[in-house]
């Protein structure tokens, strides 16, 4: 297995190119037991077994995952990272996840190309403006870069967008986080593979969990398509299925499963210098290094598992992006495709204990599952290994609906995505 | 995805609005403590298989009907009387 990376085992490999670079992570048969089995080897699961193994000591761990790692939506996402969050809670939590984003090059020993280019939110109206001053006020507090820009100010930056008279959404301004940006998705999933891989974490690929074993109200063990395995306790990470597979050990969640929609355009020379986002509408985009235009917007609007979109969103995304970046009318697209998330009341996500003991869920991302993959694998590595939440995770509980302390970032009620 | 209204036959899902599990039983006014409601309005089955659910023709004759819909494949086998 490959140790370590460096520019002396690139010469090395550059040299004798006969010798092909060792596998990045170990293929082990799965063993019997575990202390940790994770459901789920995408970002959030790797992540999770990475710091138990890093940060607690834990290192007999298995991941398990149903088809090949990196096939969920870690690697279906737009590759958007920010900490831009108003509500107590997923402030401070976001801001964790970005520390950790800043440094995870260097910590996994892999290359995430994590590129702090900016987010740019555009303000269509002066409530708008008035809107972003208190979020960055909100995100000053709490020690996060945020500034205002006036017209001015965006038209130097972004210079493509529609400043015409008959625009349909004016451009008031925007609020800019300089330390949002974007990362490689694919080298999260491989890199934390890898680096739990070195540590002792046994990566299980094409190992589908089909039920839970229990004894009385606790969890001992899973079922899988390559047989029985206990364990001491199990994390589901699994988003996107969260519900299909929690059902198997009795609980029913306040999640509902919807398809978000993700495009690309050909690739042209650079033109978008930051992630830009919008107010008018959801719709958030990026150049990636390839040159294509990164972009998406809602979700379609009911649940399905399907992992295919409709049109009518792909016509509605595509409006938007014309509205706001008229040269885009004469782009190409090459790619669309879906990935099913979870969707929750008040759009904040689970990182918690269950109601059956030695079981843990993380799940419920809505819109925001890639920005956070670090911090959620490191509250959730803390919970599982502490049988308790860690206080950045401590709002993200599962009866927190009934105790009436919902997240509310948009501060327009529950059911945002269906209003 | 075609859907299939009962009073203007089948269009494009574009003219629909999709309203939840049809199948949830409210609880009665004046009933049921406090954990009832919050599972009757909070929690779902979000089954990975068949559905039974409530959809509306807004663009159309905004008819509420119920759909039966498979959610791993999208296949409709028709509106649930």
């Amino acid at each position: 297995m490959a140790k370590g990376y460096s520019i002396f085992s690139l010469l090395r490999h550059a040299l004798k190119p006969d010798s092909p670079w060792p596998m990045a992570w170990e293929k082990p048969e799965p063993k019997s037991s575990y202390d940790v089995v994770i459901i789920g080897g995408g970002g959030h699961g790797l992540a999770t077994a990475y710091y138990l193994a890093k940060n607690h000591g834990i290192t007999n761990v298995a991941v398990l995952e149903r088809s090949y790692v990196g096939s969920g939506n870690v690697g279906r996402n737009t590759t958007l990272i920010r900490s831009n969050y108003v509500i107590d809670g997923n402030t401070q939590f976001f801001e964790h996840s970005m520390k950790l984003w800043e440094g995870l090059s260097h910590e996994l020993n892999y290359n995430c190309m994590v590129s702090h280019r900016g987010q740019i939110v555009l303000g269509v109206s002066p409530v708008q403006m008035d809107v972003f001053a208190r979020r960055g006020n909100i995100m000053r507090l709490n020690g996060i870069d945020a500034e205002l820009l006036d017209r001015g100010d965006v038209q130097k930056l972004l210079p493509y967008l529609d400043y015409s008279k008959d625009a349909r959404f004016p451009i008031w301004g925007a609020i800019h986080q300089p330390r949002a940006g974007t990362v490689r998705h694919d080298a999260v999933a491989w890199g934390y593979a890898r680096a739990a891989s070195q540590l002792g974490v046994h990566i299980i690929e094409n190992c589908e969990v089909t039920g839970m074993v229990m004894d009385g109200d606790k969890i001992t063990g899973v079922e899988t398509s390559r047989g029985r395995i206990n364990a001491g306790k199990v994390g589901i990470a699994v988003a996107g299925h969260s519900s299909h597979v929690a059902k198997m050990a009795g609980l029913k969640l306040p999640v509902e499963s919807h398809i978000l929609q993700a495009f690309v355009t050909e690739a042209v020379k650079p033109i978008v210098h930051h992630v830009v986002s919008w107010g008018a509408e959801l719709f958030y985009l990026s150049q990636s290094d390839k040159g294509s235009l990164v972009f998406g917007g809602h979700i379609d609007g009911f649940n399905t598992y399907t992992q295919r979109g409709q049109l009518f969103k792909i016509r509605d995304v595509m409006e938007g992006a014309v509205s706001l970046m008229p040269f885009m009318s004469r782009m190409r697209l090459l790619r669309h495709w879906g990935g099913i998330q979870d969707m929750t009341p008040d759009g904040a996500p689970f990182i918690c204990r269950t109601p059956v003991r030695n079981l843990y869920l993380n799940g419920g991302w809505c819109y925001q599952g890639f920005k956070a993959t670090p911090a959620s694998g490191w509250t959730y590595a803390h919970t599982i290994a502490n049988d308790e939440e860690h206080e950045l995770n401590r709002c993200y509980s599962l009866d927190r609906f009934e105790k009436g302390s919902e997240l509310d970032d948009y501060g327009i009620g529950n059911w945002t995505y269906k209003q | 995805m075609r859907v299939p209204c009962p009073h203007c036959g089948e269009r494009d899902v574009s003219e629909f609005r999709y309203g939840g599990d049809a199948t949830r039983q409210r609880p009665g006014h004046g009933t049921g403590d406090l954990k009832a409601w919050h599972d009757y309005y909070f929690t779902f089955d979000n089954p990975k298989g068949p559905h039974t659910e409530y959809w509306q023709h807004v663009l159309g004759c905004r008819q509420w009907f119920k759909l039966a819909r498979n959610t791993a494949t999208n296949d409709i086998s028709g509106v649930v009387e």
